[in-house]
């Protein structure tokens, strides 16, 4: 895939500079190179997108819409899936 | 030749909200010593409703993936629980993340109001019941053995109510027979006893109250032998469910022979 940097798409659009992105995922604080979506976010973590559940400043993103949610400055993104419990 | 009639035939199946289950045993997937001897032990059990919780991932990867790398969920039916949380928001959020996860639309809630009895907070409880059935979610609600807390989150649209026998992870067994008894007596929805159990002849003796089913984890878990205990446990369910359709005999403070008194030698 194409980084959505260097795209043509309609995305493109939205993301005009090449930046830092400070964000928090499942607590920790982490620097990732924008622009980039959630799915970005799950590709350079190396997770597949079926096996987590994505919640995005308090809100789960669904599937489809990872690819078109960027990442800003201060997000906070929780990925969860299931384990044993009662 | 005899003919041994299975207990599905002697029973009628176990149904929460239209859904329809042959065992009445719900086992947890915690605390196990290894992925293999969970799923070997509940295989054993017999039990379709298998509960998980809900977790961040592990970004560095030192712990094993999640549950689903080990149950396939085509063969269980998952109950996302929303263990650990302490307020209406937190298990709200852990129910919402459940359903996104998971497969279906049951959420077993859990309020817990106290770190060490692992008890209820029923004040929480019942709004996030109100909020999650609203939502359309199937609650099946964790609570303690009280009857007016069991009947108004049964007005507040849960599926089930699941009072427990003992506290969670205890082993203490069924405490407080009567109240059970009362609360099933006394409820519309399924009854499940959650928590407690700690050994076959404990399940037994709950079935025997008329509740619907139980739901155990740590029983199983910390067994010496999880297959055997999760066997002895689908057995003891079983027995006690039959016990309590057959109608026990009553009790009485003297002897009655067996054998005919007649026919005796001079």
């Amino acid at each position: 895939m194409v980084p959505p940097s260097f795209s043509l798409n309609a995305r493109a659009d939205i993301f005009l500079f090449v930046t830092e992105l400070r964000i928090t995922v499942n607590g920790d604080p982490r620097s990732v190179t924008g622009p980039a979506t959630l799915a970005d976010l799950l590709q350079h973590l190396s997770l597949d997108p079926r096996a987590v559940v994505v919640e995005h400043n308090r809100e789960i993103v669904r599937r489809p819409a990872l690819e078109v949610t960027p990442l800003r400055d201060g997000d906070l993104v929780e990925l969860v899936h299931f384990v044993g419990g009662g | 030749m005899t003919t041994t009639l299975a207990s599905t035939d002697l029973d009628t199946p176990f149904t929460i909200v239209g859904r329809a289950f042959r065992s009445r045993l719900m086992v947890g997937t915690g605390k196990y010593r290894s992925n293999d001897e969970m799923v070997r032990a509940i295989e054993a059990s017999g039990a379709e409703i298998v509960t998980v919780a809900v977790r961040r991932v592990d970004l560095d990867r030192t712990k094993e993936a999640g549950i689903l790398y080990h149950l396939d969920p085509r063969q269980f039916f998952l109950l996302a629980n929303t263990a650990g949380c302490y307020s209406t928001d937190e298990a709200i959020r852990y129910a919402r993340l459940g359903r996104e996860a998971g497969f279906n639309e049951f959420v077993k809630l859990e309020v817990i109001g106290d770190k060490d009895t692992l008890l209820p907070d029923v004040d929480g409880l019942l709004q996030a019941a109100r909020t999650l059935a609203r939502e359309g979610f199937a609650v099946l609600a964790y609570t303690n053995d009280d009857l007016v807390t069991a009947l108004r989150l049964e007005d507040a649209g849960c599926a089930a109510v699941m009072p427990l026998a003992s506290p969670i992870g205890s082993g203490l067994g069924l405490l407080n027979p009567f109240t059970i008894r009362t609360i099933k007596r006394r409820l519309s929805v399924p009854v499940v006893v959650d928590a407690g159990v700690g050994t076959a002849s404990d399940a037994c003796v709950t079935m025997e109250q008329g509740v619907d089913g139980i739901l155990m984890n740590t029983a199983l878990a910390e067994a010496a032998d999880p297959v055997r205990m999760a066997t002895a446990m689908r057995h003891a369910v079983e027995a006690g469910r039959l016990a309590f359709l057959a109608g026990r005999m009553p009790r009485r403070e003297v002897a009655v022979p067996s054998s005919p008194l007649e026919g005796m030698l001079d």
